[in-house]
């Protein structure tokens, strides 16, 4: 049994220790926003937030996590009630065929988590190691700024509140 | 085996619809008109109605209203990313006065909807969107008229509005109420709807939200690859390491004792594993690769000699366009110039490979796939399963972007194998990374050769231009279209390949310039003989054509002394198309003026086969002289996709089409030995990454009220090739002509 602390509960999980976080996230958990790409590391869509920081979870064992605090898309906001990285992604309509957005939306949250004001090539080298299709870019960019202008701002009408999650 | 027209569609809808259990355990499946019975294409069609409504004129198989008011809109085509369930909606909402949230769209199903063959070829708005108009604009006029008739007013008195019908002196019925006695039932669609005048649009036009990105973005179930259905298993395929490679053995015991593995199935050199979960079919399928013991051959080509290869096959040879204007022949033209343009194999590299689920149970076999065309799917599942029609059904969900014939049949052919062999438990089976970068069907590798020569005039004189192409639709088709089923003990063969015929065309799409040339003879040598398994790719054959020719106009430009976009200008006569090339250049900001160096701007133009959209593209590079290296800085586009349904839908296609065509263009190229594919992963086979997308992607949408829906999704994949190649002539003085112009190419060109 390994405990695995998800979205800010801890699960205990019957799985081989080498098995990929990500089949765990999957098959265990029924959580879809990370998404299987390349099982190479490659990509980006299998993305979640390890203590703040994006892992690749189709390459990282299960048993390398213990301990770590795992977040994923579905730990920052729902449908109804969407975290601001999420909310700026919506009101860009920053996807098209959107598979590897939950990747994209990782990458960003931990930017914006250690760099509120970040520069263009800031954001450029944060989404990096994520990879679209679509060609969606350019909303995506946009998305990134309009959710660090969203987040400085709540945190500057609430200096005393909770920052992130 | 043909299953008879006139048996009823009960056996089928208990088969798949009666297990509730199943369908409530699936979450992407509105609950909704269960009810709704398959309804196909019968061909034909009434004069007077849009093509697929004449094909189905039930009104019923387009929308449903319920008794309680709820409205059901059915579409044959699928969303692929392209934003389509959206436009769709917008569409039935303003013909039937309600909110687009008042409306559930149900998507291609063999079960449930109208059969409108494949979502492809930029024509879901022309096809779907005319016929829900229509069909919804029908459905309109009988409301009223029921509402007429129950309030004792003549219908020009009635107004319909928030989905019921209301009196001038305030008495109102509800949609729900009007149809509850089955007002609807029987109805058929007649020649001659009475659209509702422009002007009143409220709902056409706007940029509504897509419907479906709060889920995408959130982690609700959005995609086939979400799917969980009671019992399912995991399903892994072993596929052959190369395309002639025969399973001359595999010893299966050691994986069959592996933990969680259900069982392993071999038929002739089809192998599989699956296994409870998925990471132990994963496991189980490596050590099943292992096992497997193959016999390889060298059946490629050389890919150092592809073009040579191509020019050597037997072609079918079309010419598809011939005009002479009497006094104004060659002899008027100057000097002459020729030109030969290549594009090696891309792939569509979708970021999710191909997945689908399969259950057979009670002699049915149910298939949810994210291939483009769930009918097409059926027919061919239907061979290879030696199933009656009704037995068989396919229903979309959603998957990772396709931009073409991807590996979506394919994976939709495993599930059904695997599903029969392991009866009674769904089979989800999800393609790794490797499978699709390898056996997916490739954008095909082409060749082109253009010569002409301007006149006296400063026109263009004459032009002749030739390409050479294998297929670009190996779609299904019959059984042999799957490729699982070529591995099979009793293998199913492709059918041979087609050419699509002019107008639309499939490796001549956009052959023909749409610039007006006194003298112009145009030839498509169509190869039957495919040394590499390819199909439709985003644009077909008009990414390749309209790169060579927008190359080419260039060219002719820069001998006649005349500046890329008046030159085009010259030659065109459509206003539509004038007003696109105008309209980019001016928000583009196009000029003579000087760049700084290693700096260069470019124009593309086409109509999308010529008869859809018109697109013309205006970038900047900046070509660094040390490395060849070719970025794309920014791009500026103007598209005319006819009435504009959602302007922001066609502006996030077109941006979309602009920034993967960059990517084509200035990276892309599947390699290969003489055995294998080798660009198995993003790594051999780079595409665009955020450190090269470029500054700015701006598009401008015209729009034209009223005209019919052009439909979007592929019409700047060529301009944008031309566009590029034009701007790293300008701004290195080379003129490359092989796709893809990557740094290497672009270095040896400028000799550094």
């Amino acid at each position: 049994m390994i405990t695995l602390s998800v979205n800010g509960r801890d699960h205990q999980i019957d799985a081989d220790p080498a098995t990929p976080l990500l089949y765990v996230l999957r098959d265990d958990l029924h959580l879809n926003a990370a998404k299987f790409g390349c099982g190479l590391g490659q990509c980006g869509s299998c993305m979640v937030l390890a203590d703040g920081l994006p892992v690749v979870s189709c390459v990282t064992p299960v048993v390398a996590l213990e301990g770590r605090r795992i977040r994923t898309v579905e730990g920052l906001g729902g449908a109804d009630d969407p975290g601001p990285v999420q909310r700026a992604f919506i009101d860009e309509q920053a996807a098209q065929c959107g598979y590897c957005i939950p990747g994209f939306i990782i990458s960003a949250q931990a930017l914006l988590e250690r760099t509120p004001s970040p520069s263009d090539a800031e954001i450029r080298t944060a989404l990096k190691p994520n990879l679209c299709r679509c060609g969606t870019h350019i909303r995506i960019l946009r998305a990134v700024r309009r959710a660090a202008d969203a987040m400085r701002t709540s945190v500057a009408a609430n200096p005393g509140g909770e920052g992130g999650q | 085996m043909k299953h008879s027209k006139g048996s009823p569609p009960e056996l089928s809808r208990r088969a798949f619809l009666g297990g509730g259990a199943l369908l409530v355990g699936f979450t992407l499946m509105p609950g909704r008109l269960l009810a709704q019975a398959p309804r196909e294409a019968k061909g034909g069609g009434d004069v007077g109605l849009p093509k697929a409504l004449g094909a189905d004129p039930a009104l019923e198989s387009w929308i449903r209203i319920d008794a309680d008011g709820a409205i059901t809109v059915f579409t044959g085509k699928a969303e692929l990313g392209q934003g389509i369930r959206t436009a769709l909606i917008q569409v039935a909402a303003e013909e039937l006065s309600v909110t687009p949230a008042d409306i559930t769209l149900v998507t291609a199903d063999t079960g449930r909807t109208p059969n409108e063959s494949f979502t492809a070829g930029s024509q879901s708005m022309q096809e779907s969107g005319t016929a829900i108009l229509h069909a919804a604009a029908q459905v309109r006029a009988i409301l009223l008229g029921l509402a007429a008739e129950r309030l004792g007013l003549p219908a020009e008195r009635l107004t319909i509005a928030n989905a019921a019908v209301t009196a001038p002196g305030g008495g109102s019925l509800g949609f729900g109420e009007l149809v509850a006695d089955g007002g609807l039932r029987e109805a058929t669609a007649r020649p001659g709807t009475a659209l509702k005048p422009v002007a009143d649009y409220t709902v056409i036009g706007q940029g509504v939200r897509r419907i479906d990105i709060p889920a995408k973005v959130t982690g609700g179930p959005a995609y086939v690859q979400d799917l969980r259905l009671p019992g399912m298993v995991h399903a892994r395929v072993v596929r052959p390491p190369s395309p002639s490679a025969r399973l001359r053995g595999v010893d299966t015991g050691e994986v069959e004792r592996m933990p969680g593995v259900v069982g392993v199935h071999r038929d002739g050199d089809y192998l599989a594993v699956v296994a409870e979960r998925e990471w132990q079919a994963i496991t189980a399928s490596r050590a099943l690769a292992s096992a497997a013991v193959w016999d390889e051959r060298p059946s490629l080509p050389d890919e150092n000699d592809i073009f040579d290869t191509l020019l050597g096959l037997r072609s079918e040879d079309t010419v598809i366009h011939d005009r002479r204007l009497a006094g104004t022949g060659a002899a008027g033209g100057g000097r002459r110039l020729s030109a030969e343009f290549r594009r090696g194999y891309q792939i569509h590299g979708s970021i999710g490979p191909s997945c689908a689920v399969g259950l057979f149970e009670d002699g049915g076999m149910t298939v949810w796939s994210h291939a483009q065309g769930m009918f097409p799917l059926r027919a061919a599942l239907v061979e290879m399963l030696g199933l009656p029609e009704d037995r068989v059904r396919c229903i979309h969900v959603e998957g990772s972007g396709c931009y073409g014939h991807n590996g979506a049949d394919d994976a939709g052919a495993d599930a059904a194998l695997l599903a029969r062999a392991f009866p009674g438990r769904p089979v989800r089976v999800q393609w790794m990374r490797e499978d699709e970068h390898a056996w997916e069907p490739f954008g095909p590798a082409m060749v082109s050769r253009a010569s002409g020569s301007v006149g006296r005039d400063g026109g263009i004189a004459d032009l002749t231009y030739e390409v050479w192409s294998n297929a670009h639709s190996t779609r299904p088709g019959g059984a042999g279209a799957l490729m699982p089923a070529w591995h099979l003990a009793q293998p199913f063969e492709p059918d041979p390949p087609k050419p699509i015929p002019q107008p639309a065309g499939g490796g001549d799409r956009n052959a023909i310039p749409l610039y007006a040339i006194p003298n112009a003879r145009i030839v498509h040598h169509f190869l039957p003989e495919m040394p590499l398994r390819v199909s439709a790719l985003r644009g077909l054959g008009a990414y390749m054509n309209v790169f060579s020719l927008e190359s080419f106009m260039d060219e002719l430009a820069r001998e006649a002394g005349t500046d890329p976009v008046e030159f085009r200008l010259r030659h065109l006569d459509d206003p539509r198309a004038r007003d696109v090339v105008t309209l980019a250049a001016e928000r583009f900001g196009w000029s003579a003026a000087r760049l700084p160096s290693g700096h260069g701007r470019g124009f593309g133009f086409a109509r999308y086969k010529n008869l859809a959209a018109y697109c013309a593209v205006a970038v900047e590079v900046m070509v660094a002289r040390e490395t060849g290296a070719t970025r794309l800085l920014r791009a500026v586009a103007a598209i005319d996709s006819g009435q504009a349904v959602n302007p922001d839908g066609i502006r996030n296609q077109t941006e979309g089409g602009i920034i993967q065509s960059a990517s084509w263009t200035l990276m892309e190229r599947a390699r290969f030995d003489r055995t294998r594919v080798t660009s198995l992963d993003w790594s051999g086979y780079p595409i665009l990454r955020f450190d090269q997308v470029p500054e700015s992607v701006d598009v401008h949408v015209i729009d034209r009220p009223g005209s019919p829906f052009l439909g979007t999704g592929e019409a700047a994949q060529g301009p944008t090739a031309g566009a590029i190649a034009n701007a790293v002539a300008d701004a290195t003085g080379a003129r490359l002509r092989e796709l893809p112009l990557t740094s290497d190419r672009v270095k040896a060109a400028i000799g550094v």
